[in-house]
């Protein structure tokens, strides 16, 4: 299919969806005008149900409790799919030197530049230009980031990580909760790596703790779930006491729940992102046996 | 006006569509699918809105305050959610096709190689 054939279909399908879109939304009740019934609702009886004044963590962690199940486990899956996607493949493997060298940017700056220079058996003709090449693409086993963004890191790991523990603890209070929490605090754990000056996050590992975060903050839910079960109610009530209105430990299950969720955020990105990352130190496959066909 | 989010909405899924059918990097398509979602969250977002309302925290303002539905908030929330996943797992897919056929030209992977 040709570009100017394909840009010609996509006009004309891009046209009427636009006309069917534009034909459907105007069916909708005027922007502003909204009249839905469950959140008028919502909006009035949260606060005296439930004692949380976030509604929106009201809905995700009580009245929609167990469609956030679901959504904590799309999350959940995602990243177990991802370290399968990435997994070692058959023709790669872990270089044992170049996970090393990882751990000390100086040191692995020094053996890349020595090794390229000192090691013509390993790699040897063509295949030792693609390595030189490698590296360089690569970055030589070394970050080149400035002492700037390297202090501004190291300084900021601390309130990131404050900031992301406050988000995900007074989700039921004010705007935040597990979800957008547990991505601060990923953040915090990248901002260690960014400012670590590691070239692989290997030597810090964290991911055997981001999987145990992860199943602890997905279990954590059904069991949140199951007790209230065992307190004689249905699955995921809000079985604990509902505290007062604004306090910290105020709407019962809400809170833990928000928690646990932010736990299990954490993890899976924390996860997901060593994982992007630990691809640096996958030697083999074919990109590297063939040489690319120049672009 | 009063038509304006929605329109934005449509704007956004036809600019990012556009961007994946031109896409000649499968990054660069899959941050067009991003923005594709981005669009639902505006329709999300703006058919849940009310005239003068207030975000619908009652931390600092009475109950009974006029303030905007919270329940398709809530579903944005899991959109965005959604969103992340599914961009991680496409990154991730990119990033073998990289490994595996030396190109993330989605043009030049044509041919179905065993």
């Amino acid at each position: 299919m040709s570009r100017r054939f394909r840009l010609s279909l996509f006009a004309v399908g891009a046209a009427v969806l636009a006309a069917g879109l534009l034909h459907g939304l105007a069916g909708l009740p005027a922007f502003g005008h909204y009249h839905g019934v469950y959140g008028t609702v919502l909006d009035r009886v949260t606060v005296s149900e439930r004692h949380a004044t976030d509604v929106i963590t009201a809905i995700n962690f009580d009245y929609r409790g167990l469609d956030t199940m679901g959504e904590e486990f799309i999350l959940f899956a995602a990243s177990i799919g991802l370290v399968v996607l990435l997994r070692e493949q058959r023709d790669e493997h872990v270089d044992a030197e170049r996970a090393s060298e990882a751990g000390d940017p100086e040191q692995a700056s020094d053996a890349a530049r020595s090794g390229d220079a000192a090691d013509p058996e390993r790699t040897g003709g063509e295949a030792g230009s693609d390595a030189r090449v490698e590296a360089e693409r690569g970055g030589g086993h070394r970050l080149r980031t400035s002492p700037a963004l390297l202090a501004t890191g190291r300084w900021l790991v601390g309130p990131v990580l404050v900031l992301g523990v406050y988000i995900v603890t007074h989700g039921q209070l004010t705007p935040g909760g597990g979800f957008q929490g547990g991505v601060v605090l990923a953040a915090a754990v990248i901002l260690v790596f960014v400012a670590g000056g590691r070239v692989a996050m290997a030597p810090i590992r964290p991911t055997g703790a981001a999987e145990a975060l992860e199943a602890v903050g997905a279990g954590g839910y059904v069991a949140i779930g199951i007790a209230g079960l065992i307190a004689g109610m249905r699955f995921l009530s809000n079985f604990l006491p509902l505290g007062t209105v604004g306090s910290l430990l105020s709407s019962g299950t809400i809170t833990s729940l928000s928690t646990i969720v932010g736990i299990e955020v954490a993890g899976a990105l924390t996860l997901i992102v060593s994982e992007f990352v630990d691809q640096r130190l996958l030697v083999g496959g074919r990109s590297a046996t063939e040489p690319r066909s120049p672009k | 006006m009063s038509f304006g989010p929605f329109a934005v909405a449509v704007w956004l899924l036809l600019v990012g569509l556009y961007g994946i059918v031109t896409s000649r990097n499968l990054v660069h398509l899959i941050l067009c699918l991003g923005v594709v979602q981005a669009s639902t969250y505006v329709l999300l977002l703006a058919i849940g809105y009310r005239t003068g309302g207030a975000a619908p925290i009652f931390a600092d303002i009475p109950v009974g305050t006029r303030a905007v539905d919270p329940v398709v908030q809530a579903l944005t929330l899991t959109d965005v959610v959604v969103e992340a996943t599914v961009m991680a797992l496409l990154l991730a897919i990119a990033l073998q096709v990289d490994k595996r056929f030396g190109t993330v030209d989605p043009d030049e992977l044509r041919d179905l190689r065993g």
